[in-house]
């Protein structure tokens, strides 16, 4: 039964460290079939696109926290009409997942807070390096206080909060950098026991 | 469909009506009402078919006591007790969360580039006694939930497969994990929420000292 049920990819390339590379995602449960997904699975969904995802298709199994957690995720990722830039939500993301270990959310975030703050070697130093590498004054406070955070008991204390005031973030900046940093501590623990990352074969 | 008026991080944080936390929350409403909708889905569900509310709660008891939330293990306490537990349960939950503390992340990677961060740490199997008074399935869903709080890069099938012959079906298992995820989510912006209020970020008035020296000591905690 248990075998049944549960999926392994004996012969999986897999990403040998953190990388910045797109990666595949495989499910070791059973993600149910886009064909056969009740309105109410599409619903949880919220995006009718994700029904292409395993990952999605797998949560769509209870769609009512899919629904909830991925409307708070888009809230606190997205909602930048005020507050924390995007590129330091996904630096926050990014080094949450350096703490927490897993390689397939790093590899997204990383890409993103690339992409947004323009600065592809200093994320690429924190995949390397750990949240120890010096990105900088400000890019060093939001990283040691997403680290402090994800760990348990969380270590976030006041020491954290006033480096990051003293880089001029205002308290709704440092309510964004404790929720993008408390989301991953979500999104990591479930794409890290729900499944594993795949390494695509190099394209050229 | 829920009952519950009062917002879950509210009540664990005993924020008022119109404080300054309060004011701060509602700035992100779609952040603050979508984070009570995933409380009440885990904890107030339709479904109750593949993961029962006893089971939901001690869960949510025990993960917040391996958080050292007091506040938050009160929380879900009573929703222990409200879902009809016993006190032998209660004491069950509480013994786990004694025996399996610890301080995480740790654990081993997979892959090869990473052999250098590991960090042996416990690996807690929820002890023979306890296992008897919470029984098989609840029992096997306390150690992956101390698999997925502490060394979640450890994670693995074989662990899924552990739940699975409790009793877990694969809904379940993605319920199960949904609920230590939030909760490893929920935990945290309570944890950063009440920093941010005791760091007096949101007085009435400004008056925050500016603390250089503090500020350069931060790096080591990582």
């Amino acid at each position: 039964m248990t075998d049944e049920l549960v999926t392994t990819y004996p012969t999986l390339n897999r990403p040998e460290a953190f990388t910045q590379d797109g990666l595949g995602w495989r499910p070791w449960l059973q993600a149910p079939d886009a064909a056969d997904l009740t309105e109410r699975q599409y619903a949880g969904l919220v995006d009718r696109g994700r029904a292409g995802s395993d990952y999605f298709r797998l949560l769509a199994r209870d769609p009512e926290i899919l629904g909830a957690r991925t409307r708070t995720d888009k809230d606190i990722f997205y909602n930048t009409k005020e507050g924390l830039p995007r590129a330091e939500r996904e630096l926050a993301a990014a080094a949450t997942s350096r703490v927490n270990g897993c390689v397939f959310c790093a590899s997204v975030h990383a890409r993103f807070a690339s992409h947004h703050a323009d600065r592809h070697d200093d994320v690429q130093r924190l995949l390397d390096e750990g949240t120890s590498a010096d990105l900088g004054p400000r890019w060093n406070a939001v990283v040691a206080a997403a680290a402090a955070l994800a760990q348990t008991p969380p270590q976030l204390n006041v020491a954290h909060i006033r480096a990051l005031q003293d880089e001029g973030l205002d308290v709704l900046e440092l309510a964004d950098v404790i929720h993008g940093s408390a989301f991953f501590n979500w999104a990591n623990r479930l794409m890290l026991s729900l499944g594993e990352p795949e390494q695509p074969e190099p394209q050229n | 469909m829920s009952s519950t008026e009062h917002d879950a991080v509210d009540t664990i944080l005993g924020v008022s009506p119109g404080s300054p936390l309060d004011e701060l929350r509602r700035r992100r409403p779609v952040t603050r009402d979508n984070t009570q909708a995933s409380y009440l889905a885990l904890f107030e569900p339709d479904v109750l078919s593949d993961a029962s509310l006893p089971e939901r709660f001690a869960v949510g008891v025990f993960v917040a006591a391996l958080h050292g939330d007091a506040e938050a293990t009160a929380f879900y306490q009573q929703g222990l007790k409200a879902a009809g537990s016993d006190d032998a349960l209660h004491t069950a939950v509480f013994e786990a969360a004694k025996s399996g503390a610890a301080l995480g992340p740790y654990g081993e990677y997979r892959e090869p580039g990473l052999q250098d961060e590991n960090r042996p740490g416990l690996r807690w199997a929820t002890p023979a006694a306890i296992r008897e008074a919470l029984g098989e399935k609840l029992g096997a869903a306390l150690e992956h939930a101390h698999l997925l709080v502490f060394r979640p890069r450890e994670a693995s099938p074989a662990a899924l497969g552990s739940l699975v012959k409790a009793g877990w079906s694969t809904t379940g298992i993605v319920t199960l994990s949904q609920l230590v995820a939030f909760l490893a989510y929920q935990l945290r912006v309570v944890s950063g929420l009440r920093l941010l209020a005791a760091a007096q970020t949101v007085p009435a008035t400004a008056d925050i000292p500016a603390n250089p020296a503090a500020a350069q000591t931060v790096r080591t905690g990582s």
